[in-house]
């Protein structure tokens, strides 16, 4: 290239002042641009940030029983008969002993969205790396690892998850871990599926080349580059973790009184829903706006992050 | 195709066998025996249970007793229920939840059907919208919540239209009478319906665009002998790899509904088994649902390979 070449470009790129635009940028401008998406994170953010901070505003505890308000209708009822005006606003009405419904639904909030996370990162965690494992060695070994994925998949999910519960008591931290434990089945498929494509690329090559070991490459080039498919996964894995934990405390398997969560609220709600329709109504209706919010996100990136519809 | 089918059966053995492997396993390794929580025994009565239920052995001894007594189709003793084998309760409640799933599963594709392919034949009109929200709300909203709002619905409010009473018994069994069985029917199906309606809308709408079609519609054949003797073919296609994943949604779903509506079903022995901790229940209704899973996907798999010539099983 010659000396005058390389000055036209020099000058052109200044004064078009050229940005490169990564593949993250670009998600995130399409995203963005998605308005179920951008609406689904605002919501989400509400829900996450009342869940949070919530139970400290609210003049009830949790776990606080009042025998003068038992099952009362919330303040603004339509039905005067079911009403009570001892003790207090409640908005969302009491429960069955007594208990604010509406600080128990964000107490519930906080377990549900917890479960979600952490079961979540768990399955990350061990998916990641048994995916990642098993494409990057390949062979005998990514043949019989993957076999036993496949055995675990023929029995629907749940049915693993409550003979864990029942190994393990209901403990309460050890159902974070069993639901995540269980979840990983189809994480660890997308990322072996990835692996086998990245570890064929050329910058692989290099990094071996250059004497990087097994290990380091699988952390330091492989994993990096599964991220994309990953992200849009674990977007539907928090709700269907939060979806197993309310399926098992409904059940009574899971989350276990005076705790509570989404699940354990609705499964309430339901035995009282032909005297007391609002213990079934409020929680049951902030779990589907959560589950609807997951999804609108997951479908979001998985939009963005494909590459063929720029 | 026959090699095809026995080599599949084949291998289908040995993953029931390590998943009879690790639930024994994973049973044996929970902490406290079956009979702990009861009242204290004098140690000789309490060796003496033990020796009936083989639980004096030791677990690799249990094992293969276990095994032995499963190749003759023997799931064992039910430690909570006295007087009852694990086969017994699978029999008492297979009737009813196999009558419960077959009516689900046959109502799920054909309005799944009727509905995906509507849509597409309206795509992205008003009706296709429609039916692709219904989708939507089948798919988001767990079958815990949409029991019991349909039940205050139907069961407690009571719904009538045009003076006929339309409200529906809001639980129990009645031997499977129809009154009964519709609202556990329909919440059992409505998943699968979201998840047909969407894979059929999908294919149909391929299929639509694809050249035979245009050829059969070139030929003068009327839109509704084009859509039910050609496109339809092509279309339920997908579906039939998706009976799998149907069958286990089911399953799954069976848990809730027959504990929901109090439907005495195989679903409902394993969710009071696993209350009780009642080992050999709970690990006998596992092992059957899934080789029942297994069957079924071997199942699906034989009749996709047989509808689609396309599809050949070498090797």
């Amino acid at each position: 290239m010659s000396v005058a070449t390389d000055r036209t470009v020099e000058l052109m790129s200044r004064t078009l002042d050229v940005k490169g635009r990564s593949l993250w940028e670009d998600a995130r401008r399409r995203l963005f641009r998605n308005r179920a998406a951008v609406v689904s994170i605002i919501v989400l953010g509400i829900i996450a940030l009342l869940a949070l901070v919530g139970p400290f505003l609210l003049a009830y505890p949790f776990d606080a029983q009042d025998y003068d308000v038992v099952s009362c209708a919330p303040d603004w009822w339509p039905d005067p008969a079911v009403l009570c005006y001892a003790g207090g606003s409640h908005w969302f009405g009491t429960d069955s002993v007594g208990r604010d419904l509406l600080v128990r639904t964000l107490y519930g909030a906080r377990v549900s969205l917890a479960v979600g996370l952490i079961a979540t990162l768990v399955s990350l965690i061990i998916g990641v790396a048994y995916g990642a494992t098993a494409g990057y060695l390949g062979g005998r070994i990514d043949e019989l690892m993957m076999r036993f994925v496949d055995v675990l998949y023929s029995i629907p999910y749940i049915f693993l998850v409550i003979i864990l519960m029942v190994i393990f008591n209901r403990n309460f931290f050890l159902l974070f871990v069993a639901i995540g434990a269980v979840e990983w089945l189809t994480m660890s498929r997308i990322v072996r599926g990835q692996t086998l494509s990245i570890k064929q690329k050329e910058f692989i090559e290099a990094a071996r080349a250059s004497g990087v070991n097994g290990f380091g490459i699988i952390t330091r080039h492989i994993i990096p580059n599964v991220f994309g498919p990953v992200i849009v996964y674990v977007t539907l894995t928090v709700p269907a973790s939060i979806l197993a934990e309310s399926f098992l405390s409904f059940l009574g398997l899971g989350i276990q009184e005076p705790l509570t969560s989404w699940g354990v609220l609705i499964s309430e709600g339901a035995n009282q829903m032909e005297t007391a329709p609002w213990m079934l109504i409020f929680p049951a209706l902030f779990m589907a706006i959560t589950l609807f919010c997951f999804n609108f996100i997951g479908d979001g990136l998985r939009d963005a992050l494909d590459p063929k519809d720029r | 195709m026959l090699s095809y089918a026995t080599r599949r059966l084949l291998g289908a053995i040995p993953t029931l066998f390590i998943i009879i492997t690790l639930v024994f396993f994973m049973m044996r390794l929970a902490p406290g025996g079956p009979f702990d929580a009861q009242r204290r025994l004098p140690p000789e009565i309490e060796l003496n249970v033990k020796a009936a239920y083989n639980l004096d052995k030791p677990v690799y001894q249990q094992y293969f007793i276990y095994l032995g007594k499963l190749a003759h189709g023997d799931l064992g003793p039910s430690y909570k229920s006295k007087d009852f084998s694990v086969n017994d309760l699978i029999a008492d409640g297979l009737p009813v939840s196999a009558r419960l799933g077959l009516a689900a599963i046959f109502f799920a594709i054909l309005v799944g059907l009727a509905m995906g392919t509507m849509a597409a034949l309206r795509q992205n009109k008003a009706s296709d919208y429609s039916v692709m929200f219904i989708a939507m709300i089948g798919i988001t909203i767990p079958t815990f919540v949409m029991a019991p709002i349909l039940t205050l619905i139907f069961g407690v409010y009571g719904v009538s239209l045009f003076g006929y009473d339309l409200s529906l018994p809001v639980g129990g069994w009645s031997g499977g009478a129809l009154r009964n069985m519709i609202l556990p029917v329909f919440v059992l199906a409505l998943p699968q319906i979201a998840y047909i309606a969407r894979i059929t809308r999908g294919s149909m709408i391929e299929a639509l665009h694809s050249n035979y079609v245009r050829t059969a519609r070139a030929k003068g054949l009327s839109s509704i002998q084009i859509v039910l003797r050609h496109a339809m073919r092509a279309a339920v296609l997908p579906l039939v790899s998706y009976l799998g994943p149907a069958i286990a949604g089911i399953l799954t779903g069976s848990l809730i509904v027959e504990q929901i509506f109090g439907i005495p079903g195989i679903g409902r022995y394993f969710v009071q088994g696993a209350l009780n901790r009642d080992y050999t229940l709970v690990s006998g209704v596992l092992i059957y649902y899934a080789t029942f899973v297994i069957l079924l996907n071997l199942a699906a798999d034989l009749l996709y390979a047989y509808l689609d010539p396309r599809v050949r099983y070498a090797r």
